[in-house]
């Protein structure tokens, strides 16, 4: 039984059949295009964070811009809340379909619509794959920046609903940086441009509130992203430590140097070792923790800066430092990290992975904290970093079968979040709210914040009917959620109803 | 004492919240000519100042609104680091807080990011007077509607910005200056010829006769890709691009309407009357013209970009791009969302909000 739950506050009541969409629904969509049937809806009630389920009561495959409009406007008139899907790779719940609402999946509209080299830029429908839009563009010498692990699977329209980053991240940006212009439909069908073709736009950045709005201001129904030249080299360097304290030491030296590696990535003990058993990257088992470290740039770029980050590597104690002599060699280093999740996925029947941010200089106590708690509920942590923006992604390591293992790591999950805000970071880099990190926005955020955030949405979806019990909790759930934190005798918000 | 300055700063807003009085807000009223004219009384953030996080091995500084943007490079630059959106400002009084406003910047760029991009967090007072936090101090932060990056460019009708975290990068080890003579149109080729190359290139300016190519980074990297590009090293020097960006050459000296015209970088040249300056690799163009502003507003229209009036004798028109349809809602429902009385910097952006 998960802990996380939805709340009264959180949730659209209504009275409609589902018969009525459907039926309307069928005057315009091809019968395959809209499932009802249990057996056919049964692949749809999780996203990747399959711990988390809900049959969906009706899921929408549209094809056109003009087959969404038409599907919004009829719940809008109805009152019938809406969940967009991409590829369900979402690792927060944020495609977490509802009981009464229609899950809206993009994966059909999946055509690159333009390649503009001389402006670098491209045009893609929101289902278009993330990689799929590199590879498109590779002939041109240019690529689309962000990464994420999920890239083979994941969509656009998901990546700029979460927000996405990847192993790129500190030198080339999140999404926010490599997005120009979206256009989105919103809740009652109109269509918008937000952003342009240009580097900055009219009016206020709505722009960046679109992007990590995690499918509750608008429907994104096409995405402009930047392009950027394929850089002429990239090297890669592997530092193996003796001590987890030493290797973030070495993140830090080398940033402190003015060095900005295109990606620079740790990992502890147990991810290395889950990672050799899976894919035999080559890297050193008995290491207590390794960095990954890519320049890239010009050939003279890349050579001046590997020398200087391998004599960093080797003054902050690096008891092995090996530079991958090959594309292949370097592939293969980049493809023990990126398998972290899956290789910890053989290694237990069931993980969750945190996702919180922290401020670097802190990554060697927030560490000892996690091994702490590691203990304390008797459930194994294997650490990846995206260590050179400090966001963390512990994978805890569970068996959903053992009665009350996936509450304790739902538990242990929640403490890592509260102290990472407690070190003044964030409970998310990178993976979203959705559902799961609901609760612990009430310690993040202040009520006025929230508030804003709410006033926010309003502007967007006056009705709330975009993913509504996602990304935002109400002050009703922050209240219930203080109850059951209750410090010195007091309870939070004792203004409000309890539900 | 600092807490005072923001206890001041938050007593009158709600001042003006309960007396319904719009305010001005003002940092070092560099950027005065910017925008439409107002009325309000003015509440400066001069006073709130300092900077009050700064670990160079993170990246990351937060100072306070009123502080001096001089104040902060200086202090970044002790630490060989940046501000890499490269901020113009237009008189030394120039303070963080109306920077973040004004959203500006300067020819890095296109190469390294915009000041939106490198804003990571912000504390600011909403238009209910209540103190408020959003982002934060870490490179990636997802939690939330990113509030922080919306401030960017508001020109201050969102809220009285108090903190401003800022992501930084280590100042270049070597730059250079390459020069072009080129036509016009075979600068805006060439421009997107050398941006779509893997070079070290920071810089891509030119004046209607000179294409001036910036190249920064390590200094191998810089002399090699110099000699790639080839071009004249003697025509400029850095001082150029200190120049531009301050509006201190010849061409921005004349006392006439500047216009502001953002497009896709490689758009032909617009069909309209008067002097071009081209930077960000041709996305951003300068023009001085007495063309009526509705023709300049459609032409960048059309051509997918916008205008605005960036030092022009009437104020009291429209200076920024008008907005229409659902868009233009959407701007007002925000205003609304974070300013229901309607009391910062009225008009400032557009007019009726
Ligand atoms: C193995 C693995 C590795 C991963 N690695 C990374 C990583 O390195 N970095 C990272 O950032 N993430 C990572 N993720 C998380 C995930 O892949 C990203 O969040 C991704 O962007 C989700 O895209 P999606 O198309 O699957 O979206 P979904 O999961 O379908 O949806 C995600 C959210 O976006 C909304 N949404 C989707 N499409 C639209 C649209 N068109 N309009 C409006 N809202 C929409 C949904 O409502 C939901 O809230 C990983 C996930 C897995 C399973
Ligand atoms: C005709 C005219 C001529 C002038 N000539 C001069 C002159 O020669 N020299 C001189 O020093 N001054 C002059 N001023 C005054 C000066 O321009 C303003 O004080 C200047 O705008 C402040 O500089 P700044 O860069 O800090 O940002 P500002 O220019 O103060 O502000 C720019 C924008 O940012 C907003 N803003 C600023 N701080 C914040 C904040 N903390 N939160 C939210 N929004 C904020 C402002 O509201 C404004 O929209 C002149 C004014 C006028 C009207």
């Amino acid at each position: 039984m998960i802990t996380i739950q939805p709340h009264a506050s959180e949730t659209i009541r209504h009275q409609i059949d589902r018969m009525v969409l459907i039926k309307e629904f069928k005057t315009f969509l091809p019968q395959a295009s809209i499932i009802f049937e249990k057996e056919a809806l049964k692949p749809f009630e999780c996203d990747g964070l399959s711990a988390y389920r809900c049959l969906p009561w009706l899921v929408v495959l549209p094809e056109t811009i003009e087959q969404i409009q038409r599907i919004v406007r009829f719940c809008y008139q109805l009152d019938v809340p809406v969940v967009a899907r991409g590829a369900g790779t979402g690792l927060a719940g944020g495609a977490m379909p509802l009981a009464n609402g229609v899950l809206l999946s993009l994966a059909k509209l999946n055509r690159m619509l333009e390649i503009d080299i001389a402006n670098r830029l491209a045009v893609v429908q929101p289902g278009v794959r993330n990689l799929a839009i590199s590879q498109a563009v590779a002939p041109f010498g240019l690529y689309y920046a962000p990464d994420p692990s999920s890239q083979i699977a994941c969509t656009i329209g998901g990546n700029v609903a979460e927000n996405s980053g990847g192993v790129h991240c500190l030198k080339y940006g999140l999404t926010t940086h490599n997005i120009l212009r979206v256009k989105m439909l919103t809740m009652d069908g109109e269509l918008v441009t937000i952003g342009s073709h240009g580097l900055d736009s009219a009016g206020l950045d709505l722009l960046a509130l679109m992007v990590g709005s995690e499918g509750m201001l608008g429907i994104i129904v096409e995405v402009t992203v930047k392009l950027l030249p394929i850089p002429e080299k990239a090297k890669v360097v592997l530092a193996a430590f003796d001590d987890i304290e030493k290797a973030g030491q070495a993140v830090a030296e080398i940033i402190a140097a003015g060095l900005i590696p295109a990606g620079l990535e740790m990992m502890d003990k147990a991810a290395i070792q889950a990672v050799e058993d899976f894919i035999h990257a080559g890297y050193p088992k008995n290491a207590e923790a390794i960095l990954l470290c890519e320049l890239d740039g010009t050939r003279q770029q890349v050579e001046e800066e590997l020398d200087k980050a391998v004599a960093l590597l080797t003054d902050s104690g690096a008891v092995e430092v090996k530079i991958a002599q090959s594309e292949h060699e370097r592939q293969k280093m980049w493809a023990g990290r990126k398998s972290a999740f899956p290789a910890a996925g053989r290694m237990s029947p069931d993980y969750y992975c945190m996702d919180g941010t922290i401020p670097r200089r802190f990554l060697a106590e927030m560490l000892k904290n996690i091994s702490g708690l590691s203990e304390k509920y008797g459930l194994a942590v294997a650490n990846v970093f995206h260590a050179g923006d400090g966001n963390l992604h512990p994978l805890i390591l569970y068996n959903a079968n053992h009665e009350g293992e996936l509450e304790k790591a739902e538990q242990l999950g929640g403490e890592i979040l509260k102290l990472s805000v407690e070190l003044g970071g964030t409970i998310t880099g990178e993976h979203g709210v959705g559902v799961e990190k609901i609760n612990h926005m009430c310690i993040q955020f202040a009520d006025n914040e929230l508030t804003q955030f709410h006033a926010v949405k309003s502007a967007f979806d006056e009705k709330g009917l975009l993913n509504p019990g996602k990304a935002v909790p109400t002050l009703h759930r922050c209240a219930e959620f203080g109850a059951m934190h209750v410090h010195h005798g007091e309870v939070a918000h004792p203004e409000l109803d309890r539900f | 004492m600092q807490e005072t300055t923001e206890a001041i700063l938050q007593q009158a807003v709600r001042h003006a919240v309960d007396t319904k009085t719009p305010v001005n807000i003002t940092g070092g009223n560099s950027k005065a000519f910017l925008g439409r004219e107002l009325d309000g009384v003015p509440l400066s953030t001069c006073a709130h100042q300092g900077i009050l996080n700064y670990h160079p091995s993170e990246l990351i500084i937060t100072a306070r609104a009123g502080t001096l943007l001089s104040a902060m490079e200086q202090t970044l630059a002790e630490h060989g680091q940046m501000l890499a959106f490269e901020p113009p400002y237009f008189a030394d009084t120039a303070t963080l807080g109306g920077t973040i406003a004004c959203g500006l910047s300067g020819p890095r760029r296109p190469f390294t990011g915009s000041a939106r991009d490198f804003v990571l967090g912000c504390k600011l007072i909403n238009g209910k007077a209540e103190i408020v936090s959003f982002g934060g101090e870490v490179i990636k932060n997802v939690a939330g509607y990113d509030v922080a990056r919306l401030m960017a460019g508001a020109m201050g009708t969102l809220g009285v910005l108090l903190e401003v975290s800022l992501k930084v990068l280590p100042l270049p080890i070597l730059e250079l200056t390459s020069c072009f003579e080129l036509e016009p149109s075979d600068a805006i080729s060439k421009m997107a010829a050398l941006a779509s190359r893997s070079l070290p290139v920071s810089g891509l300016s030119y004046d209607g006769r000179i294409l001036y190519v910036r190249l920064s980074g390590s200094e191998k990297a810089v002399k090699v890709s110099a000699d790639k590009i080839g071009g004249d090293a003697a025509i400029a020097d850095r001082s150029f691009w200190r120049q531009l960006n301050e509006q201190h050459l010849d061409f921005f000296q004349e006392d006439m309407n500047l216009w502001r015209i953002v497009v896709p970088p490689a758009t032909a040249q617009l069909d309209l009357a008067g002097t071009w300056f081209y930077d960000w690799c041709g996305g951003l163009r300068w023009l001085k013209s007495d063309e009526p502003a509705q023709r300049i507003f459609a032409a960048a229209e059309k051509a997918q970009g916008h205008a605005d009036l960036f030092k022009g004798k009437d104020r009291r028109g429209d200076v920024f791009q008008p907005l229409t349809g659902t868009l233009q809602q959407l701007n007002r429902n925000i205003k609304r969302a974070f300013d229901p009385a309607g009391i910062f910097n009225p008009n400032r952006l557009y007019r009726d909000w």
